[in-house]
């Protein structure tokens, strides 16, 4: 057996806002820490991020505030987001984001000089610390850039394929060098997962390679609990044309800034059904919706900026009744504003600069002129690993979760904004508690055979290379996205549920007797042969999860139960790995909401 | 159905050469959507690096035809296909395997250039007073996305190798963002002069016209740099007032 072995008192998993949030906390407790990179450092999925982080620094509007925040986040999770994180986040995110300022973060600025804040979906008030409609590099490299001068170490191009345990407790893990092919053995106090989501179990998704929710699977595997698995974001506006661009995300920076969802007959359908969760904030014409977006403090949101989960549904139903676009998404246009303000077509270039050049490079749209054509696109997974609230700890110990592969924080639907805020309030909060078990505990004993059997599997695929077949490992991978599209995609039901969990299955069989050509080095289809094992694994608790829930609430739309279930309100779906290997499904009722919350969310109603 | 053919560059340190893959073309297509579909179907184990496919992340640097580009930008419809396209990996870093170059030197040579220093926080909650018009010109260095094409088209390290005395045009922009930050109080331009080897630039903006982002690098970050490190060193006045007050 060949690898190397290193050792730290804090390993990160996973490089994002949220690892590098969590390095740069536990260097500073003092840590030895670790933190490998899927791929190169300020490349991870954060980058792509685009609209803003949500902080209720009340720059703009006064009248924002924690509670306002925390109502928010609750409201757009249907009530099942863990209250005690919602609280955290909005207390600690304007702290969290006026820290990036002190690292070098240039931010957007208002008229009197402090951070702009934008409008976005769900949110009361602009609440969006952003930068043009780039904000998610901005954080990466305001992290990195700091980062890399706190003393920690980083593992560029590298895959953990599992994590090793000393009995109950995670104490290391295994993984490759992509570049060389050589194996590496860390050893550590304390592991943090910060992998980010699983977008690429679907076709059509604006996540990148690397979104194969290693985390979700890695902690499942050791034994952790994942929840709220049925929720899978899908954003309601992903380009839909030419087909290879297709599911890239356009951001809701654009209809912050007053973007109007129109249908093939002209009609602002958005307007045409408002959820009662919502209609006491949203506006009834797109008249008072415009004023909302230029600032007037007596006007309600336009409808287009309801969240996600519903503004996706209405899309749906647009196409599916013949009144879509012709490449079968809906009209987004942001062109209409410039009858309405002075320079119209620079302020669209300056407040969404990536979207004009992506839609003129990628599609020859100029989005100053014409609408641009958008449908849905698998984007975020609210579930994921449980975690403590305040530490992050999953369900096993020394492991903890933050970011997109930790669940709690957005319930049943999220928020666009509040996830950059959720990977810096609680990757710090990772870092810091990971640190101090880590001082506590010691580093645990790493035996052997975990170390064997680990090498074992990842050399697997390599050793059966005499055996590959046609499909090889992208054939499986593409037949696993077609089927999930089409039956844990949207909308959902009974029937087309089941027969996934049969099909996952199936394709897992297959994907054990993958054989991959060529050697160790560089060799992406022994990467995405091993990738494989947590996309499906993740799958099958997407399915599982969704079979389960038998109401329609959030993102998760079931056409044989189409509303909501007020007893469903009450319990969150729960996926483990039952002793005998099989994944185990039960309800845990939520605990109530604490009485000064409860008050705090009658009176933002 | 359409095809294009395909020249891509497969091999490592020890050699290589240019292998011919003919594939199907669809509408919209770019050429990293190419190089995938000819690595599911013919080349599983070729070796190509990609993040975002939305020009945002700045891994799939490549030279294609000869003209470093983003490979996930580069549409199928903008190239003629009635000769092979060339895709071969960027020449200024040593090469790993096929299109994947080694470019850790750029992570070094970042952690060479000091840091972010900002002054005293102007609010009790930590926060300043910023301006848009004070940081329009920083916000454009910060779009930089780290794709090193400049890196790659600058004579300096593409032809004559200076990777220890010269820093590249993706690290002047890096350290314009830094001095030209409103809140900076650090000085790096003695660095910029001596190690960093900026004198070596002879401005001929190779950089900004392969710049995916737009950064006018020359105009905007460098030859302002060069000016400030003149104002600094040699400025016969400042000189002279130097000579005199000790300062």
């Amino acid at each position: 057996m060949d690898f190397s072995r290193h050792e730290h008192d804090v390993l990160i998993i996973g490089s994002g806002g949220a690892g590098l949030r969590a390095a740069i906390e536990a260097s500073a407790a003092g840590a030895s820490v670790g933190l490998v990179c899927k791929s190169l450092l300020g490349k991870a999925h954060t980058v792509m991020a685009e609209g803003g982080m949500a902080a209720a620094l009340a720059n703009v509007d006064e009248r924002d505030g924690w509670a306002v925040h925390f109502a928010d986040t609750m409201r757009g999770g249907q009530y099942l987001n863990n209250w005690k994180m919602a609280e955290i986040h909005a207390k600690e995110s304007p702290d969290r984001v006026r820290e990036l300022e002190e690292w070098g973060a240039v931010f957007d600025r208002t008229k009197d000089g402090r951070i702009l804040q934008r409008n976005f979906g769900g949110h009361a008030h602009p609440r969006l610390a952003h930068v043009g409609d780039r904000t998610g590099l901005e954080m990466i490299r305001t992290l990195q850039d700091h980062g890399v001068h706190q003393g920690f170490d980083d593992y560029q191009e590298c895959t953990v394929t599992r994590l090793l345990k000393d009995g109950d407790r995670v104490v290391g893990a295994f993984g490759y060098d992509r570049e060389s092919g050589q194996f590496r053995v860390f050893h550590a106090g304390a592991v943090i997962l910060a992998t980010g989501g699983l977008g690429r179990a679907f076709k059509i998704t604006s996540n990148s390679w690397e979104c194969t929710g290693d985390g979700h699977s890695l902690g499942y595997h050791a034994g952790a609990e994942l929840i709220d698995m049925e929720f899978i974001q899908f954003h309601p506006t992903g380009m839909v044309w030419p087909p290879s661009v297709r599911g890239i995300l356009v951001t809701e920076g654009v209809r912050g800034e007053g973007g109007a969802l129109t249908n093939s007959e002209g009609r602002r359908f958005m307007y045409d059904d408002i959820p009662p969760l919502y209609t006491n904030q949203t506006a009834d014409t797109p008249e008072e919706g415009w004023r909302y977006v230029v600032g007037d403090r007596d006007a309600r949101r336009p409808a287009e900026l309801l969240t996600r989960d519903h503004v996706a549904r209405c899309i749906l139903r647009e196409v599916k009744e013949g009144r879509g676009s012709p490449h079968g998404g809906v009209f987004l246009d942001i062109a209409w504003i410039k009858d309405r303000i002075p320079n119209g077509a620079e302020h669209i270039k300056k407040k969404l600069p990536a979207m004009y050049h992506q839609f003129k490079a990628l599609a020859d749209i100029d989005i100053t002129e014409e609408p641009m054509e958008v449908g849905p696109t698998t984007h975020y997974v609210m579930g994921g690993l449980r975690v403590d609230a305040d530490t992050q700890m999953c369900t096993v110990a020394g492991l903890y979760a933050a970011g997109e592969c930790a669940a709690g924080l957005h319930g049943a639907n999220r928020l666009g904004g509040n996830s950059l805020s959720d990977l810096i309030v609680f990757g710090q909060r990772a870092g810091e508690h990971a640190a101090s078990y880590a001082d506590e505990h010691g580093r645990g004993t790493l035996e052997d055979s975990q170390i064997e059997a680990a090498h074992r599997e990842a050399m697997a695929p390599l050793e059966r290379q005499d055996q590959t077949d046609g499909a090889g490992p992208y054939g499986v991978q593409f037949e696993l996205q077609d089927m999930m599209q089409e039956k844990v995609g949207i909308i959902r039901e009974e029937g087309t549920l089941s027969e996934a969990v049969e099909e996952i299955a199936a394709l897992a069989r297959r994907a054990d007797l993958i054989g991959v050509i060529g050697d160790r080095k560089f060799n992406p289809g022994w990467h995405t042969t091993l990738d494989l094992r947590h996309l499906l694994s993740n799958s099958e608790a997407c399915a599982r999860a969704a079979l389960e829930r038998k109401e329609s609430r959030g993102a998760h739309s079931r056409i044989d139960f189409p509303d909501k279930d007020k007893e469903w309100g009450g319990f969150t779906v729960v996926l483990k790995r039952g002793s005998g290997g099989g994944m185990e499904v039960r309800r845990d009722p939520l605990p109530p909401v604490r009485e000064d919350l409860q008050k705090i969310i009658e009176e933002q109603s | 159905m359409a095809t294009a053919t395909f020249k891509i560059w497969r091999g490592d340190a020890d050699g290589g050469e240019l292998k011919e893959y003919t594939t199907e073309l669809t509408e919209g297509m770019v050429v990293l959507d190419a190089v995938h579909q000819i690595q599911a179907e013919q080349a599983h184990d070729m070796a190509v690096r990609w993040n975002c496919k939305a020009g945002k992340c700045g891994s799939c640097s490549a030279e294609v035809n000869g003209q470093p580009k983003l490979m996930c930008m580069t549409r199928m419809g903008d190239l003629p296909t009635d000769r092979p396209i060339t895709v071969e990996p960027l020449k200024a870093f040593p090469l790993m395997k096929d299109l994947v170059t080694d470019v850790s030197w750029n992570y070094e040579v970042k952690k060479r250039i000091r840091p972010f220093k900002p002054r005293r926080p102007d609010f009790e909650d930590g926060s300043w007073e910023m301006h848009q018009s004070d940081v329009d010109r920083v916000q454009e260095f910060r779009k930089c996305i780290e794709c090193y094409l400049c890196q790659d088209v600058c004579h300096v390290l593409r032809e004559h190798h200076m990777h220890d005395e010269f820093v590249g045009p993706r690290f002047f922009v890096h350290n314009a963002a830094l001095e030209m930050h409103p809140l900076d109080t650090e000085d790096r331009r003695e660095d910029l002069r001596t190690s960093q080897g900026i004198g070596l630039c002879n401005i001929t903006k190779c950089c900004t016209k392969v710049c995916p982002e737009g950064i006018t690098i020359t105009d905007n970050a460098i030859i302002p740099l060069k000016e400030r490190i003149v104002d600094q060193a040699y400025d016969p006045v400042r000189k002279l007032i130097q000579l005199v007050t000790g300062r």
